[in-house]
């Protein structure tokens, strides 16, 4: 097999795809910055944590299509229900920052200065982080859990 | 050159329009499962390019972000019915 000159095989698949797997393999990067991208924008210009989210969740299912449901949960490390519950937390945590400051709960707190490339750098950005890694979290649930039946 | 958009641009819309229409036709119709992922394929595209018309009518760049982000689900969308009927054949041992 060619595939596996190059590393791209995968033993206890059902179906292989070589095109398709050298595609995701390009593809999966790509949207993954691409998510970042749209994540970062999100408080200026459309974009945002959820739509970040489902694109990221968009190239993981992708993987999983052109390889399996195994490997995918091998490239994420983390468990989806682990993502859930670190995103909730990172949003109730961006929540907290302004009581500790006198303000009242939830109050959006910026930095003074800007970073080169993120811009303003704030609370709300914080609960958009949140919101990315729950909906990443859920999707990735919801799809693993479906496609291992 | 703005003369020529203004009569382009709406003719343009309107084949595209009757495009997706002849395509919802062949989804309903479809004697097969993968004629009606072909036509959902084609539908998704046509969209695409209704998009990027009504970006250039409009002036707003950001309506081409929207275009990209449908070219990328669109292709996710047609590679899992892919997917999913290539299983079915497996399953059943015979191609519909």
């Amino acid at each position: 097999m060619i595939g596996r000159a190059f590393g791209l095989s995968c033993e206890g698949c059902h179906m292989f795809s070589i095109v398709l797997a050298t595609a995701t393999r390009f593809l999966l990067p790509l949207l993954l910055l691409l998510s970042v991208y749209l994540l970062v924008r999100g408080h200026n210009e459309p974009g945002g944590g959820f739509v970040g989210g489902l694109v990221a969740a968009s190239a993981f299912s992708l993987y999983m299509i052109a390889f399996d449901v195994e490997k995918t949960r091998r490239l994420l490390r983390a468990e989806p229900r682990a993502l859930v519950g670190a995103g909730l937390l990172v949003a109730l945590g961006s929540a907290g920052v302004s009581p500790v400051l006198g303000k009242p709960f939830m109050t959006g707190v910026w930095l003074e200065r800007t970073l080169p490339v993120v811009g303003k750098v704030g609370t709300p950005f914080l609960f958009d982080v949140g919101v990315y890694l729950v909906v990443v979290g859920v999707c990735l649930m919801i799809l693993l859990t479906v496609a291992e039946e | 050159m703005t003369n020529i958009l203004g009569v382009a641009l709406p003719a343009a819309m309107l084949l595209l329009t009757s495009t997706i229409f002849m395509a919802f036709v062949r989804l309903m119709k479809g004697p097969s499962f993968p004629d009606r992922v072909v036509a959902l394929d084609i539908m998704t595209t046509v969209a695409m390019g209704l998009i990027g018309l009504y970006a250039m009518e409009s002036g707003e760049v950001i309506f081409l972000d929207v275009a990209l982000f449908l070219a990328l689900v669109s292709f996710l969308g047609t590679v899992a019915f892919a997917y999913y009927v290539e299983r079915r054949q497996l399953r059943t041992g015979s191609g519909e």
